[in-house]
């Protein structure tokens, strides 16, 4: 599935006047609308000039006052498949939507994230500013990069705990100066030698959720992950995929480009 | 440090017109508990007030979805999720972001359902969105040197 597929939105409109389905036949409706990957907009019309969002197609639900209500959230899923299918939109489900999310409000635009992530999520725009680019390039449910950032400005908002789940950040668990971690010791040194204040990590909440070492496990367990899934794949292909070594380098790669962008501005 | 106004909790009193709603079902993950969603829906829809329906906002954001535009500049709007902090840049990762004053995030990942519906319906707009701050540069503040 691609960021920039077609986009449906189900335009749900009591013909009969407000109250003429049932509240449980509308919810039903909607619910269904939705665990199918579906916008609804309910009680509104559907914009003639695309104001409400550039859709590519809408379907308008008309709940018609009928006998049988239990038909309307059938009726209603119908229209909006068959408006999929004109489309060409695919189904849902193809992509979990699981990236990080920067708080610029934190965010000193060092480049660590951009400098740690394996898997080509971060860019720089054209003022250097650090940016998501590749958001589909994300391994679902790695919040590995989250964890490197010293100032506790990356958010991934369907991660178990806070503050990585977009809770606020307290100053207490935020330990600044010593949080920030050698990206290139992560990756070949000792990390353990190269972290000051190692208790510290024990008595943060924040600390807990901030380890390098975690991080370098979380990244090491994508990589073995990788192998696991494509199992079926070519032994010369997996050969292919990047040692500890290959990734020391695309590292240094990646953090000469971050340097270059933090020059640049 | 450049704050921007309303985002402290207080009440503005009845918007001239009502806020637009907006309702995130969060499809793809089981942070927000399903019995919350579903109640605020429910609500929702008992309530018969306009409102729209995403799957899921984080998809929208990754999507810059358009919708996210609409709903950012036309005034006030009442958003059910997770998190302000979380909604705040989701907005603005989509090239969207929203008016702090005109916004009040409704976290289902921490209130009781009819606390959110509640307030979703209300004319009253609590703005609560986190205050824009503009953090030091990083040259400012270059990575400790932790070589032992």
């Amino acid at each position: 599935m691609a960021l920039s597929d077609p986009q449906i939105c189900v335009h749900l409109r009591d013909e009969g006047g407000p109250g003429s389905v049932s509240v449980d036949a509308r919810f039903q409706a909607i619910s269904a609308l939705l665990e199918q990957g579906f916008r609804v907009a309910y009680g509104q019309p559907p914009s003639a000039d695309g104001g409400q969002g550039a859709d590519e197609t809408v379907a308008v639900v008309e709940a018609k006052s009928e006998p049988d209500f239990a038909s309307f959230p059938e009726k209603a899923l119908r229209s909006a498949e068959a408006a999929r299918e004109r489309s060409g939109a695919p189904k849902p489900g193809g992509w979990l939507p699981w990236f990080p999310v920067i708080d610029y409000d934190r965010c000193t635009n060092c480049m660590q994230c951009l400098s740690f992530c394996l898997f080509g999520v971060y860019g720089v725009d054209t003022a250097g500013k650090i940016q998501a680019q590749h958001q589909d390039n994300c391994k679902t449910n790695c919040p590995a990069c989250s964890r490197v950032c010293p100032e506790a400005a990356i958010m991934f908002p369907k991660y178990k705990s806070g503050p990585i789940n977009g809770d606020t950040v307290s100053d207490s668990d935020l330990q600044r100066e010593k949080m920030k971690i050698d990206i290139s010791a992560l990756l070949g040194g000792d990390v353990y030698a190269l972290l000051r204040d190692r208790s510290e990590r024990a008595r943060s909440r924040f600390g807990k959720e901030r380890d390098a070492d975690k991080a370098l496990a979380e990244r090491q367990k994508c990589l073995t992950k990788l192998g696991e899934i494509m199992a079926d794949v070519p032994a010369e292909v997996l050969a292919s995929l990047p040692s500890p070594e290959q990734i020391a380098r695309r590292a240094e790669e990646a953090k000469a480009r971050a340097q270059q962008a933090l020059a640049g501005t | 440090m450049n704050p921007t106004s309303a985002a402290s909790g207080d009440a503005i009193g009845a918007t001239t017109s009502a806020p637009k709603i907006l309702y995130c079902h969060c499809r793809y993950a089981q942070v927000v508990p399903a019995n919350v969603k579903n109640d605020v829906l429910r609500r929702l829809c008992e309530s018969q007030a306009p409102f729209e329906a995403v799957p899921d906002l984080c998809e929208l954001s990754a999507r810059k979805d358009p919708t996210l535009a609409t709903l950012a500049r036309d005034g006030a709007v009442k958003i059910a999720a997770c998190y302000p902090r979380a909604v705040k840049w989701l907005f603005a990762a989509a090239g969207h972001p929203l008016v702090a004053s005109q916004t009040e995030v409704l976290n289902m990942r921490t209130l009781p359902s009819a606390e959110i519906a509640e307030a979703l319906t209300s004319g009253q707009l609590r703005p609560n969105l986190p205050l824009d701050h503009t953090p030091p540069s990083a040259s400012a503040s270059q990575p400790a040197n932790n070589a032992v």
